[in-house]
């Protein structure tokens, strides 16, 4: 909850267009955290940004298909350089092509 | 036979519970997945207990059976009970806006799945994983 309220918040301050969570150190994500989780990317897509989720270990996202954990609609990468790498690209200002003449 | 009982209270004690799962499931040779699922499952109980129950304790202990080796764990609670269990193993179905994932998720992490409940007498959930 404290991480919610400081994360929308900093969305905020410094006008982020991408988070990336990194759950590396979780051992467990039950149906409780998955869905804080969800709630936390849900808010801060209402706030504007783009959140990523990486790190989530191999036995973990075992344990979570076997409960019936999805995490549907949440942005997922294997690890920090590659949620970068995903952020980089949904976060690029879109420029519009020049007119054809 | 050991057993390990922990009181479930608050958020901490979920974690406690959890920890010595996946302690007790290395120690006996479970695999680290095998002990993620001993531990997310724990997490699940005990969150349930701290949600309806407010109180509530989860024991431990080892099974030995021949040459099987398993893990029984049992969350107990005096809690409100559930009235429509039937309802309660369904998945999607919460009467507190959760997922609705926790009891039929655990019944898949595990190999036996046991619950009894009451409503005004509390909830008993066992659950069994053997060593693969």
């Amino acid at each position: 909850m404290q991480l919610r309220d400081a994360l929308v918040a900093k969305v905020s301050t410094f006008r982020s267009r991408g988070v990336i969570v990194d759950v590396t150190v979780l051992d467990v994500m039950d149906s409780f955290a998955s869905r804080t989780l969800r709630d936390l990317v849900h808010m801060i897509k209402l706030r504007g940004a783009v959140t990523v989720i990486v790190g989530i270990q191999p036995e973990v996202a075992f344990a979570m298909v076997q409960l019936g954990l999805t995490l549907e609609g949440v942005a997922t990468a294997l690890d920090l350089e590659e949620g970068l790498a995903y952020l980089d690209q949904t976060t690029t200002r879109k420029v519009s092509a020049p007119r054809d003449g | 036979m050991d057993e390990t009982r922990i009181v479930i209270r608050v958020d901490m004690d979920i974690v406690a519970a959890r920890q010595s799962g996946r302690a007790l499931a290395t120690g006996l040779g479970f695999s680290n997945t095998d002990a993620t699922l001993i531990a997310t499952a724990i997490s699940e109980l005990a969150r349930n207990i701290v949600h309806y129950a407010k109180e509530g304790e989860i024991t431990l202990s080892t099974l030995n059976k021949s040459e099987a080796c398993g893990i029984v764990v049992v969350a107990r609670d005096k809690g409100p009970g559930i009235s429509n269990l039937e309802q309660a193993m369904k998945m999607g179905f919460s009467t507190s806006g959760s997922l609705g994932i926790g009891l039929p998720g655990v019944r898949r992490l595990m190999d036996e799945f046991k619950i009894d409940s009451r409503p005004g007498h509390g909830t008993t959930v066992t659950i069994k994983i053997w060593k693969r």
